[in-house]
């Protein structure tokens, strides 16, 4: 399960922010049953871009902040987006800088409230999103740090040794997606059971379910429906 | 010498006396209980592993996941107005926490905001809802320990407030009022008379809370200085909610990230000094009042602003049809379904397009939270611009409490261990979702 690999090769691919698929398909979107004739249509979504300078508000402040303490980090590595700020963290570098979120007096992000994964499939390479959500009481802000790994070595480093409240939540995200978070104290299954195959947030895990039968008709399960 | 055997002893119908001289006889001390995952003291299907020397916890380890059911990967394949029904059933105690949580998320993905009545109808419900779930977790956290009458009145009010919500929406629980964009439904026509009704039987009822409690020897006796968790135990664990302001800590997400208009009441942020269950309880007792007051402040405004719009004004997004409750409490609007059917083609397209096929939502990741009665509970939506969140997470505060459950039990009494958990007051179809 756990294969070692040197922690220098992981995460080598700079992580993006969020991001919808590359392309869009039909006139109603993805999925299966799009009758409409527009099935074909095409539509490339342009990747978003990184933030450019001044992000506004106490942001610049963090920002300027966090490229201090972890020169690594570069210019593109902020987001800001409906009010929130985004943080791309490459995998390598994120024990080092929950470190410094959680005890730089400019910052005091004293608790990670939330982790929780993402699955794109479609960005090859960095397949895996773990978003966590930290919480400045002191200073009353929210940050979002995004780090991402690949499918084939889902690997990211743990953040309970920082933040210990997160030691749920990784084994949720365990769980649910199959990152594996290295030195975690105890990653196990949490809400599937202990034997339980396959991580069935991730994308291609079918969400399961049996037709519905009426009087003459049947209705697919809700992950067969047409969709729009 | 090697070690004895370990022996499993299993009391389905069997005698604990038995059990207890058989161990005795052994001499090592050491016994591992399973409580749960069905024992009612457990707020759900929560299984807590023990291990005892005597009748001191040697180590607990929380086991959750019973209840989990695929909340969050349901609502990826449901529209964003179905995901409102869907979060309804996570923390069911609190479900209008749920709503409100989840709808904000949409709404600033969206970047609209409801109207200020149907802030308003939003505040009111989750106020109402925060004593419902006050009651509960006061009711049974004291049937656990022997005040069987705390949980007969706690559900006795609670029914009062479940009957609002059935006059109001037509559910007791579960209720999808809160939808993006507003809320479901405006008040109905005796609305605001059975708001009054309502707010006169709290005033009457909620002191005996406070009679019965608050200096009953036992009681004290049970919750003082039990379950322990002081200031810097719940920064480590990330705790939130009442078990933080039991440490003191004026920490409330209604005045520090104030939404749905709350930084506009008056009310005041509860907290105790004693870090323990006990504080925790009076919390509880007096965040019912803090909720009253502005129950009562929604009850002026509502009457201020009868007749203003409680959805957002968008075709797109608001739900075509207004939907009247008939007299068996469930139902449509007849006459938009009668339009819709028969007389109007561009009714039809436009109910398919919003029901059907759901509104789109800009590509994006937002995180809101919202301020539960158990503590911070956030929502992570990630959209990817289509008609179905791509990923939606709930951070629940029972989750991360449970968390707590070793550092509040571990060398305290097996007897406190109830208490203890009890005092945190996790709802498990939340924490499992």
């Amino acid at each position: 399960m756990s294969q070692t690999v040197d922690p220098a090769d992981r995460a080598l691919v700079r992580p993006q922010p969020v991001q919808p698929p590359a392309e869009r398909r039909g006139m109603w979107g993805s999925g299966p049953g799009d009758v409409s004739g527009y099935g074909g249509l095409r539509h490339p979504v342009v990747p978003r871009q990184p933030s450019a300078r001044p992000l506004g508000g106490w942001f610049d402040e963090v920002a300027d902040r966090l490229t201090t303490l972890v020169p690594e980090l570069g210019p593109d590595a902020f987001l800001v987006d409906r009010g929130e700020l985004t943080v791309a963290v490459p995998g390598r570098l994120l024990v080092q800088l929950v470190r410094h979120c959680r005890d730089d007096a400019w910052l005091r992000f004293e608790n990670c409230v939330s982790v929780s994964g993402v699955h794109y499939p479609d960005q090859v390479g960095a397949e895996f999103h773990v978003v966590y959500h930290l919480l400045s009481i002191t200073h009353n802000r929210r940050l979002r740090l995004e780090a991402t790994c690949p499918e084939s070595d889902p690997h990211l480093p743990s953040v309970v040794r920082t933040y210990p409240m997160a030691d749920w939540h990784e084994r949720e995200t365990w769980d649910m997606f199959g990152v594996v978070f290295d030195d975690h104290p105890h990653l196990t299954r949490i809400l599937m059971p202990d034997d339980w195959v396959g991580h069935p947030q991730r994308k291609d895990y079918p969400l399961g379910g049996v037709p519905i039968e009426f009087k003459g008709a049947e209705v697919p399960p809700p992950d067969q429906r047409r969709s729009y | 010498m090697s070690a004895p055997e370990p022996v499993t002893y299993i009391a389905q119908g069997g005698d604990w006396a038995e059990i207890t001289a058989a161990q005795a006889e052994r001499g090592d001390e050491t016994i591992v209980v399973n409580m749960g995952p069905q024992h009612p003291s457990t707020h759900g299907v929560l299984r807590l592993e023990l291990e005892l020397e005597g009748e001191t916890v040697a180590s607990i380890r929380p086991g959750i996941g019973f209840l989990h059911s695929g909340i969050e990967k349901n609502m990826e394949f449901k529209t964003y107005a179905q995901g409102s029904a869907f979060v309804s059933r996570m923390d069911y105690v609190a479900p209008l926490f749920n709503e409100a949580v989840y709808c904000l998320a949409v709404e600033r993905l969206l970047a609209v905001e409801a109207p200020a009545r149907a802030n308003v109808l939003r505040v009111l419900v989750m106020e109402l809802n925060r004593i419902a779930s006050h009651l509960v977790a006061v009711g049974t956290g004291g049937m656990e320990i022997g005040a069987l009458t705390l949980m007969t009145i706690g559900f006795r009010e609670r029914e009062m407030i479940l009957d609002f919500y059935e006059a109001l929406c037509g559910t007791r629980m579960n209720h999808a009022y809160i939808r993006p964009g507003g809320v479901s439904i405006d008040l109905p026509e005796n609305g605001l008379a059975q708001l009054r009704t309502l707010i006169e039987w709290l005033h009457k009822h909620l002191p005996e809370y406070a009679g019965f409690c608050n200096e009953n020897p036992i009681f004290k006796g049970r919750m003082c200085g039990v379950a322990q968790l002081d200031l810097t135990a719940c920064m480590a664990l990330g705790a939130s909610g009442p078990p933080l302001r039991a440490t003191g800590y004026a920490w409330d997400l209604r005045l520090s990230q104030p939404y749905c208009d709350y930084d506009t009441y008056d009310f005041d942020v509860i907290t105790w000094d004693t870090s323990d269950a006990y504080g925790r309880f009076r919390i509880r007792l007096q965040e019912m009042w803090e909720s009253l007051k502005i129950v009562e402040q929604c009850y002026d405004r509502l009457e201020a602003t009868s007749g203003d719009p409680v959805m957002v004004d968008d075709p797109g997004l608001a739900w075509p049809a207004q939907l009247q409750v008939g007299p068996d409490g469930q139902g449509n609007s007849f006459g938009h379904v009668k339009q819709v059917m028969g007389q109007s083609m561009e009714s039809l397209i436009h109910h398919f397009k919003t029901v059907s096929e759901g509104f789109k939502v800009p590509a994006g990741q937002v995180y809101s939270a919202v301020e539960s009665p158990k503590g911070e509970l956030g929502c992570h939506l990630v959209s990817d611009g289509g008609t179905r969140p791509y990923r939606c997470h709930f951070r629940d505060p029972g989750f991360n409490h449970l968390q707590a459950v070793p550092a509040l039990c571990e060398g305290g009494m097996m007897s406190d261990v109830v208490v203890a958990v009890a005092s945190l007051d996790p709802v498990l179809g939340g924490v499992d979702r």
